[in-house]
């Protein structure tokens, strides 16, 4: 609490509050809560502009692996000799490609830049519960990306054995080139980026706890909060064990230990490696691995909920059975790891029980799902281009969500693990529809990051132009995985029955190429608004959320006076009887009579007294 | 007015894009042209091309740029006009919305038909059909739902696109539909647990029959290459110990284990129809996956782990090619976990016969057992075997292989006592 009181005085002796900041301290180590959300915003596009990159390059040689683009070896070298990407660096791409989308965008990208600029906005507080950690996560989340972008100037080339890096293949440099050097630099990025996390989460987790605005009790929350809360402490029980496995391959790796690695041999050379088990490091990744895939989608959830609650001028249907999904979703996220080694050898009897913990999962994601369109229904709905990516977001939650009931199901992951089944499965559920989730956010609170609007109609080109290519890119991979096509091949022209997805993956290439080309739109729009987009009003959605209280121009410390009190929960959305079709959270009941119900004031009987007085009184004018 | 200039200045600034992109990329290739009279490839068409295609994209660019600010110039004029605005853009997306459900539902139709018949043909084992029928069980149910939410989903939006006219239903909860709908899928999904969890316990718990026992056959994976061990006639696979290995023992065979002298190698996977195999996977380095797709088999081999997949192969690789029209079909195994370099080609050619064809091809197999390794590992090499004889070779080693099954034999024997 000293921290706000600080600040408060700080406010009186400045009057709008306006540090002499000079650059430095106002965009490179900038404590403000705003500003970082900004900085990991803007690496989590530029990364995920990378990882698109490394997408197109491996979907190139997919598509035509007897082609050469003689332009790949002027730009990526010995890596593309003659035109042809060679086999070690598509499995590089591949990896970088994972590892990037899946930690540095969709894990820091997503749940950095909302969780920064919205719980202290959105709970209304000044600042994050320490700044300081704060700016400490976004640099050491800077540092990771750049150790890992480090990696392509490495000799071998960077890490390759897939995001899982499974020892041995990523245990000993001698089986791939991509397990020398670039493995060593991934796996020192991963401990530091998992640091920032862990900072950021602590933080999270304390200020949502112990900083929110008088009367925000924990069921007057958005659920963007709520979601980013869970999400929170999701990271905090789960990436230290991902650290733990981590540094044990470290220490296989470099220190001649035997955690992972047992038995091997490498043409005839035997390692001296006896006792230790390349399962153990299955069992560690997935323990978070799993967690994290709910760490990816739950804050899109939670930012989805939001938009379309928003604009569809309604309150989101069954607010309580959303925030009881998302903690089912918490708990039962750290018991389904082992959906992930039904085939791993491991014993029958886990897969069995495993199976059951992952099929159960299916039955909150389902409560969500429906309460959304339960939301739209009867709603009166705004196509801004926020609310058009939290559409799609439900689609793809839905196509992906289903396929996860294919793959949960232990016996039938025996013939559809690791085959394009399972990519084309968490490209829609985690990778579209998270992406979707950020975009989304993006689009509705631009406003409130840079003070200025979006261009509509090419956040509307873009939407659709990605969604519908989305769809072209992965419906089809569903095929080839039914058809036992593993994930990860170089090439499908050493496989008699594969040259029949040729076609298709020509076909794939394309709309990916054109989804990614759509995006030139997103950037455009985006930094562009950011200097000469349309200026923003202070509330341009007619939201009833906090941050929609703040004024346009930034400050530090968010509320020129004091900080707004709450009275009600976020979704007064076309109530009936009230004026406009929204009601802030800090109107109080007593200027919105005509409109409360009596489940509004939670059982508090001198409240309902006083409000069946005043409808007693007020009965006859209103007819 | 200062729209029109602003227009004219738009179209002028990126007219000297596409210009100083155009002349710097042209310099680029002509250095580029100068640098390729060493190398064999002539780069400079190829920087053609790729700059048309850039200036194509930029082309493109510069069309959606007109397009909006014509769409810009149209909405100001009704503005001015007093006119309603132009273009209502929510029932234009609804209105796509309302197409795109359309469109994608033929779309499904499409795939499910056309890349549909593309997959795997029907399951070629006795489990693969219980997969095959769990498959399908959750297939229909998923399109059920996968449908009809769809077209909720995409209805509702077109429906209730925004009108002045109409106010949103303020309708927080339900607790009844919402009881319905926590309730129906979690049976929907203990149908399919307890479905999926019999159809996994039928596949790894198998209860053992002394009539039918299935052969034994052992595949150790290393990068990038499968290497099959059949037993001989005394239906073991001799022990392995990594420590033994050598260039003439790569799979570190212990030959000191009576089972192992007899033991054949064979270059591809045969298997007699309608009888059990039990597969014995190992890996030398890393983790490798033994996929049989059409049999819905997988199992990782790990390395210092050994796993076991027990099957019935129910279709011969003849009565499978008259089934899938395709006289070339063959039953393959690939590898389907990331090993490497070469993971994209790490095959074996399966083929699954009759009994009579299985017995002939299994004798007609070499043991591992070679004079190296008699010598290597001090075990009495028959004097057949030395001279030139090579054609009674086989013949001589099968004689050994039966004593030491014999032998074999009494050891159990008096394991048992």
């Amino acid at each position: 609490m000293s921290t706000i009181s600080l600040h408060d005085t700080h406010h009186d002796d400045h009057g709008h509050g306006h540090h002499h900041e000079t650059f430095l301290t106002k965009y490179v180590f900038s404590q403000d809560h705003k500003m970082i959300a900004k900085q990991f915003l803007i690496t989590g596009i530029i990364m995920a502009v990378i990882a698109m990159l490394l997408s197109i390059l491996f979907r190139l040689q997919l598509a035509w692996p007897d082609k050469t683009f003689p332009l790949l070896e002027t730009f990526l070298g010995k890596w593309a000799e003659g035109g042809r990407i060679r086999p070690d660096f598509f499995l590089a791409l591949v990896t970088i490609h994972g590892t990037i989308m899946v930690f540095f965008v969709l894990t820091a990208g997503l749940s950095g830049t909302f969780s920064n600029l919205l719980i202290p906005l959105q709970v209304g507080a000044r600042d994050m519960a320490s700044p300081f950690m704060n700016m400490l996560s976004y640099w050491f989340f800077l540092v990771a990306c750049i150790v890992m972008m480090s990696s392509f100037f490495v000799q071998t080339g960077p890490a390759s054995g897939g995001w899982t890096i499974y020892p041995p293949l990523s245990a000993v440099p001698k089986a791939m080139p991509g397990s020398g050097l670039g493995m060593t630099l991934w796996l020192i990025s991963m401990v530091i980026f998992v640091a920032s996390s862990l900072i950021g989460s602590l933080n999270y987790v304390s200020t949502i706890l112990n900083m929110r605005t008088k009367g925000m009790d924990l069921w007057k929350m958005p659920l963007t909060i709520w979601a980013l809360f869970l999400t929170a402490i999701l990271g905090i029980l789960s990436f230290p064990v991902l650290v733990a496995g981590v540094v044990l391959l470290i220490f296989d790796r470099s220190f001649g230990t035997s955690f992972y690695l047992s038995d091997i041999v490498f043409g005839t050379e035997i390692l001296p490696n006896e006792g230790g088990s390349p399962i153990l490091w299955q069992h560690l990744f997935w323990f978070l691995g799993h967690p994290e895939v709910y760490i990816v989608i739950m804050p899109a959830l939670g930012i989805s909920s939001e938009i379309i609650s928003v604009n569809s001028r309604k309150p989101i249907f069954g607010y309580h059975a959303m925030v009881y999904s998302l903690i089912g979703i918490t708990v039962l996220s750290f018991i389904v790891w082992g959906h992930h080694m039904f085939v791993t050898g491991m014993n029958p009897l886990l897969g069995g029980v495993f199976m059951i913990t992952t099929l159960i999962i299916a039955v909150p994601s389902a409560v969500k799902t429906f309460n959304y369109l339960a939301t739209l229904w009867r709603g009166n709905i705004r196509f801004t281009p926020a609310m058009l990516f939290a559409i799609g977001l439900v689609s793809f939650f839905i196509s992906g969500g289903l396929t996860g009931i294919f793959l949960g199901n232990a016996s039938l992951d025996i013939n559809l693990h690791d085959t394009y089944f399972v990519v084309a499965h968490f490209h829609l559920v985690m990778g579209s529809a998270a992406i979707f989730g950020m975009l989304a956010g993006v689009y509705h609170w631009f406003p409130k990051m840079f003070g200025r609007m979006m261009n509509p109609k090419l956040a509307y080109l873009h939407f659709w132009v990605t969604f519908i290519c989305a769809y072209l890119v992965f419906f089809p991979l569903h095929f080839l995985g039914l058809d036992g096509v593993p994930r990860r091949y170089y090439a499908f022209t050493e496989f008699e029955f594969m040259n029949k997805w040729l076609t298709v993956n020509v076909f794939v290439t394309w709309s990916a190429i054109i989804a990614a080309l759509a995006q030139v739109a997103f950037l455009f729009n985006f930094f562009y608004s950011i200097f000469r987009g349309k200026k923003a009003t202070q509330n341009p959605w007619e939201a009833n959320t906090l941050e929609w209280t703040t004024p346009v121009e930034h400050l530090h410390g968010n509320w020129p006076g004091e900080i707004p009190t709450v009275y009600r929960w976020p979704y007064d959305y076309s109530k009936p009887g009230a004026d406009q079709d929204f009601i802030l959270q800090t109107t109080p009941f007593s200027e919105t009579m005509s409109s409360n119900l009596p489940h509004d004031f939670e059982g508090n009987e001198e409240a309902e007294r006083i409000q069946r007085e005043w409808e007693a009184a007020n009965k006859p004018v209103q007819e | 007015m200062s729209l029109r200039k602003l227009i004219v200045n738009k179209t002028m600034a990126a007219l000297a894009v596409l210009f100083t992109v155009f002349s710097s990329a042209n310099a680029f290739a002509q250095e580029a042209a100068a640098a390729a009279t060493a190398k064999p490839v002539d780069m400079g068409p190829i920087h053609k091309s790729a700059l048309f295609y850039v200036l194509l994209f930029l082309l493109l660019c510069l069309f959606i740029a007109i397009v909006g600010k014509a769409l810009k110039v149209y909405e100001l004029t009704r503005e001015t006009q007093g006119k309603p605005e132009g273009i209502n853009w929510n029932t234009v997306n609804a209105v796509l919305f309302a197409l795109f459900l359309i469109v994608g539902l033929y779309g499904v139709y499409w795939e499910y038909t056309v890349h549909g018949n593309m997959i795997l043909p029907e399951a070629a084992s006795e489990h693969g059909k219980r997969i095959d029928e769990m498959f399908n069980l959750t297939l229909i149910i998923t399109t059920i739902v996968f449908i009809v939410t769809h077209i909720v989903l995409f209805v509702f939006v077109y429906i209730y696109r925004s009108s002045d006219k109409r106010k949103a239903y303020y309708y927080p909860h339900n607790n009844t539909i919402e009881k319905i709908w926590t309730i129906v899928p979690a049976l929907v999904l203990t149908l399919l647990v307890l479905k999926g969890f019999l159809t996994w316990r039928s596949i790894f718990y198998k209860a053992e029959d002394a009539n039918n026992r299935p052969i034994n056959i052992e595949v150790v994976s290393s990068q990038f290459l499968w290497d099959i061990r059949y037993p001989g006639p005394d239906a073991i696979v001799g022990k392995r110990n990594y420590k033994l290995t050598t260039a003439i023992n790569g799979l570190g065979i212990d030959f000191n284990d009576k089972n192992s002298l007899d033991d054949l190698i064979a270059d591809e996977i045969v298997l007699p129809v309608n009888k059990p195999v039990r597969f014995t996977l190992a890996s030398k380095d890393v983790i490798h996956s033994f996929y049989m797709p059409h049999f819905r088999v997988q199992l990782n081999t790990v390395p210092g782990m050994v796993s076991y997949f027990e099957f019935t192969p129910t279709v011969t690789t003849e009565e499978m090619r008259t089934k899938t029209n395709d006289p070339k079909f063959n039953y393959i195994l690939l590898c389907a976990k990331i090993c490497g370099t070469n993971h994209f080609n790490m095959q074996k050619n399966v083929r699954v016969v009759s009994e009579a064809e299985y017995k002939e091809w299994l004798a007609a197999q070499t043991p591992y057992l070679t004079n190296d390794l008699r010598k290597a590992f001090n075990l009495p090499i028959p004097v057949e075997a030395a001279p030139a004889a090579t054609e009674e070779a086989p013949a001589a080693d099968t004689t050994a292989t039966a004593a030491a099954v014999k032998l074999d034999v009494k050891n159990q024997l008096a394991l048992k006592k």
